[in-house]
């Protein structure tokens, strides 16, 4: 594409950032995750449907193997990241004033990454037998 | 300074629902569920891993009607975001755009939703009577 195509002034296309001041690294962090969402998500839902009602020793038996612990913290990393950036953008489309807004997607965040450490170091205990 | 009173455009309460706008509020609406969910999540976890007792007492709260209904309006949630995430990422490569194939596309995140539910609720049910 020529300079003549486009649109943006040369400071703002060397800076590359649009006018939300961080390019696309949201958005494509929420096409990414959701990717990996995808097929984590039909796992994660099989999973549950077979421990239904299970005895807290078959969840030790089920989360103790390699493969269902490391792709159960693979979904939470996934769904926690996801979650967090979709919040954000609900709350950057409702909340007003920009105090209200920026103070509500801290708290979002740091409840959001709390969550994801508290369950990733449940699934570590039970993986490595409690 | 108080800005100048501007027009508004169109927005949520002038236009007819429709089933493009009504598909795109719920996929908000589900996200935002399903996060709710995800903490509740952890908590069944932190429960497993911490004693029989928590674990007993997460337990007895998914098997209540209570629990039960959170359980099949998240699962719906789950199916629907699924469905209607997979359409947006096709919106994202640049596929689907008509207005005939926007509205079949949201039509087969309907049904695809309503009978994974169904489908997984049955699973469930099988997997749970025998204990």
């Amino acid at each position: 594409m020529s300079a003549r195509d486009d649109m943006r002034t040369p400071l703002g296309r060397a800076l590359g950032l649009g006018s939300a001041k961080e390019g696309v690294q949201h958005w494509w962090a929420q096409r990414v995750t959701a990717v990996a969402l995808v097929p984590l998500v039909l796992w994660f839902v099989a999973a549950l449907i077979a421990h239904l009602g299970a005895p807290r020793a078959a969840v030790f038996h089920w989360l103790g193997s390699p493969v269902p612990a490391i792709l159960m913290l693979l979904f939470l990393a996934a769904a926690f990241h996801h979650l967090a950036l979709g919040l954000q953008v609900v709350i950057e489309d409702y909340v007003e004033p920009a105090v209200a807004r920026i103070a509500a997607i801290v708290v979002m965040k740091l409840i959001a990454y709390g969550f994801a450490v508290a369950g990733a170091y449940a699934v570590l205990r039970i993986a490595f037998g409690g | 300074m108080t800005p100048a009173p501007r027009p508004l455009s169109p927005h949520l309460q002038i236009y007819k629902p429709q089933l493009t706008s009504v598909l795109s509020i719920t996929h908000r609406l589900t996200g935002v569920v399903l996060s709710i969910g995800s903490l509740f999540l952890v908590w069944w976890l932190v429960a497993a891993a911490s004693s029989d007792a928590a674990y007993a007492s997460a337990q007895g709260f998914w098997g209540s009607w209570f629990g039960i209904l959170l359980l099949v309006g998240w699962s719906f949630s789950l199916f629907f975001h699924l469905a209607n995430g997979i359409r947006h990422l096709g919106w994202d490569a640049g596929y689907g755009f008509g207005l005939r194939e926007a509205y079949f596309s949201g039509l087969v995140v309907l049904a695809a939703s309503a009978a994974l539910t169904l489908v997984a609720w049955i699973a469930g049910l099988v997997a749970w009577a025998p204990q």
